[in-house]
């Protein structure tokens, strides 16, 4: 491959300091938000508009280099991690909202927008976006769609899927399509929910119509401390199956709490093996009817403690414990492998026990944050990348999280997505017919395997490949 | 309902399709056989396939088999005081769920709680070369894959047939009231956005042309606020079930029935015939004997789409017209998923 060739048509419409070529400039773009995993690209392009786009695809097309789209590159999967014989092609400077419109209560902004920033634009006509992944600060509409991300408040309001109504998208032979519409139904096949969770693999999304929500008069937070875990993850189906679907709902075991409490000082209970946060949004009158029914059913369900929150500071405190879990938790050690596996919330108990047994099997400790509403769980995996092999042993312990979650009936990743991470995985999930037929859809698209190749979708053989290296455990 | 899996059976039919190239029409009861391009190939019954496979509320899903009854799912959830979230239409007593979700129907609810398609969360489906897959799963979050469940959702049967779906549920609303007033078809249209713009337990929107319907769902006591703050008249809620299954006298005509889907916002249009509007202003039912062209016309200036629901010439385009670059991936796609051509060919589009 001709480096000085495809810099040189790059820079026929690219100004110089759109591309990047010298090594330590391109380091910041050699990871994600999974820097276990670390490649510097052949060149980085930082594009700022759609035509610009459509060129650079068809300059990549034409010399069969592939491109690895990047938002804010807080991805937690490896999704985003460059090639080494690949452009990585980031879409920072496609960040301004193009149009709200109050009437019809809907955003059009490009993929470079931040999450919170569509909810901050549309706070004065009272409107917001419900999605909101806890890098909800930094992550990208754009990063949104390819993960199709979740958040606290999907059990109610759905994930990116349910939220986005059209995006503009550049083909990889530099073709500008528009899938959806601002109508509710569009004609077709609906090749929108094929493009969220794509992981940039059959498109690059350049522009995007998402659907705003009215803010809710009133919202309230519960939390309940309980003496297990069992009991409390049994109280989210109680509460569930009284006809209440909370906002938000998320769980946290002992380990997380204590990490939790030193360090934002929430007001959690450290004694308890679990606590539940449980929020309710709604009318003002909806409010006050479930409050005082959760409070009866969580009491129920044997919890050992219930409080609402004062006022709006302490809820906001409550949400605030949960939401700096992560980095709580990596105070305690040097490095955490966070996992995202998604299973059945009955089987929940039966899996927490599995994780801890394999905790003591691998000697690594693990913390569990969970959103409990739709059985999203996040074990949180501690290990120290500078003892030798204990990476790898990290690695090892979350695969078979992973292949426990698939085994009650789970999947592997909730919300954060394949990537470059959880390949093998899919091996376990998915037979080699269905895998066949994953592939087939990418080549649909994406005929040449430009796009993001190797990530999300196994290559073909490498299932029994990996097997075979591997000396599969089960 | 029986309880009764015909997988081996489906799966040799379709092989033998295969085999013999010889296109097949999936049909569970045939209530949805007026929609679409007129059907062709033999007809592969799927409505032996039934039951309820696994049902848990806790969880709020359930998974069925495709040619379980609509009326027999919807039985069994409301038995457990839930139900879908998207109101589906039958158009016939022994509509199965296999066929609601092939259509990709939703009914009044739609607006305010999402399509079918939001609500598939997994599919077991034998694709074109005989083979039987499974996508998605029973719970909520899961991004492993392509979203090929909801792909599914609305195809027409074009891509696969569908064994079984994964459906999330949702608690029934504590309670309902509905509300009427007499209104204008703009100030119709502008009160549907104003509302669905605050917070309000609004669950479905009816404009007949002379009188607006809305609908609340929700506690007591919510209820009660929101009824305070939109006024009108308190009304019978059976106007859903009939506007859902198109027995309200609107639809008792003998023109062709259209179908726009619109930004929620669009003006009123100047067409021939009657309107009526649902889902807080984004889909209109239109009774006219237009011009074809000029319908889509109309509501692809207005950023949407035209489908000719029932009735007109059933052998030529019936669902908008794709764009290029939206034909294309749709032919291959087809081709990824059925290569001979085996699955309703022509029922969607005369392309595939």
């Amino acid at each position: 491959m001709n480096n000085q060739l495809l810099f040189k048509q790059l820079a026929e419409f690219l100004p110089a300091h759109s591309i990047i070529h010298e090594q330590e400039a391109l380091r910041p773009y050699e990871c994600d938000g999974l820097p276990a995993y670390r490649q510097l690209p052949l060149m980085a392009v930082l594009p700022d508009t759609i035509e610009q786009v459509q060129q650079v695809m068809r300059v990549c097309h034409e010399m069969q280099v592939p491109v690895v789209a990047r938002g804010a590159a807080t991805g937690l999967s490896g999704g985003a991690l460059p090639l080494g014989d690949g452009v990585l092609l980031g879409l920072s400077k496609f960040n301004r909202i193009l149009e709200i419109n109050k009437q019809a209560r809907t955003a059009r902004v490009q993929p470079g927008v931040r999450n919170l920033a569509i909810s901050e634009a549309a706070k004065k006509h009272g409107l917001y976006y419900a999605p909101d992944p806890s890098s909800q600060i930094a992550c990208t509409i754009g990063g949104n769609v390819a993960e199709n991300s979740g958040g606290v408040h999907c059990l109610k309001y759905g994930l990116t899927v349910h939220n986005v109504m059209e995006v503009k998208v550049v083909t990889p032979q530099g073709e500008l399509i528009t899938i959806g519409g601002a109508a509710l139904d569009t004609p077709g096949f609906d090749l929108l929910a094929l493009m969220n969770g794509s992981e940039g693999m059959l498109g690059i999304v350049v522009e995007a119509l998402v659907k705003l929500l009215p803010v809710p008069t009133r919202a309230q937070v519960l939390m309940a401390a309980f003496d297990d875990v069992e009991k409390a993850a049994d109280s989210v189906g109680t509460i569930i199956a009284e006809g209440i679907i909370p906002a938000g709902l998320e769980m946290m075991d002992s380990f997380a709490i204590q990490a939790a409490e030193d360090f934002v000082r929430a007001g959690y209970p450290v004694d308890a093996k679990a606590i539940l946060l449980c929020e309710l949004d709604g009318t003002n009158e909806e409010v006050s009817v479930q409050i005082r029914q959760v409070r009866e059913l969580l009491k129920a369900s044997g919890a050992t403690e219930v409080r609402t929150a004062r006022d709006e500071e302490e809820r906001q405190l409550f949400w605030k414990g949960r939401k700096s879990a992560f980095p709580a938790v990596g105070r305690l050690s040097p490095d955490y492998y966070c996992m995202d596996g998604t299973v059945p919330r009955s089987r929940l108990g039966e899996v927490l026990t599995g994780i801890s047994k394999l905790s003591q099997v691998y000697e690594l400790p693990v913390a569990n944050v969970f959103h409990a509403g739709d059985g999203n769980l996040h074990p949180l995996i501690l290990y120290d990348a500078n003892n030798p092999g204990e990476l790898k042993r990290a690695e090892d312990f979350g695969a078979e999280i992973l292949e426990l979650s698939v085994k009650v009936g789970g999947t592997i990743t909730g919300e954060h997505g394949v990537g470059h991470e959880k390949i093998h995985q899919m091996c376990v999930q998915f037979s080699e017919a269905e895998l066949e037929q994953f592939r087939a859809v990418k080549k649909a698209f994406d005929p040449h395997l430009m796009l993001n190749p190797g990530k999300a979708i196994p290559q073909p053989r490498s299932c029994s490949e990996h097997k075979t290296i591997s000396g599969h455990k089960h | 309902m029986r309880d009764l899996d015909i997988t081996e059976q489906l799966q040799q039919q379709v092989q033998q399709a295969i085999v013999a190239k010889q296109p097949v029409k999936i049909s569970g009861s045939g209530s949805k056989d007026f929609y679409g391009r007129e059907p062709v190939g033999e007809v592969l019954d799927t409505s032996g396939h039934q039951g309820i496979i696994n049902y848990e509320p806790k969880e709020l899903v359930v998974t069925v088999r495709s040619g379980t009854r609509l009326a027999d799912l919807n039985a069994v959830l409301a038995e457990k005081g839930q139900m879908l979230a998207f109101e589906p239409p039958a158009f016939g007593a022994d509509a199965t769920i296999g066929g609601t979700i092939a259509c990709g129907f939703s009914g009044p609810r739609r607006a305010a709680a999402g399509s079918a398609r939001d609500f598939v969360l997994g599919t077991r489906i034998i694709n074109g070369k005989g083979e039987m897959l499974r996508f998605g799963g029973e719970v909520m979050k899961n991004v492993a894959g392509y979203d090929v469940s909801r792909l599914m959702a609305g195809a027409m049967g074009t891509l696969g047939l569908l064994l079984d779906i994964s459906i999330k549920t949702i608690p029934q609303a504590f309670g309902e009231i509905t509300l009427k007033r007499e209104c204008t078809y703009q100030k119709a249209i502008e009160r549907m956005n104003e509302l669905a713009g605050i917070d309000l337990p609004v669950s479905a929107t009816f404009f007949d042309g002379l009188t607006l319907y809305i609908r609340l769902s929700g506690a007591a006591l919510a209820i009660e606020a929101g009824e305070k703050r939109i006024g009108g008249e308190r009304t019978d809620n059976t106007i859903w079930d009939n506007v859902r299954e198109q027995r309200h006298a609107f639809f008792s005509q003998d023109k062709a029935l259209w179908r726009l889907s619109v930004p929620c916002d669009a003006e009123y249009f100047e067409l021939p015939g009657k309107q009526c509007i649902e889902w807080g202003g984004a889909l209109r039912w239109l009774v006219s004997d237009a011009d074809p062209k000029e319908v889509r016309s109309v509501a692809e200036r207005a950023g949407g789409s035209a489908i000719l629901f029932r009735g007109g010439d059933r052998s030529g385009d019936v669902f908008h017209p794709l764009t290029e670059g939206l034909q294309t991936l749709h032919l291959n796609l087809k081709q990824s998923f059925d290569p001979d051509g085996i699955f309703n060919p022509g029922r969607m589009y005369g392309e595939f």
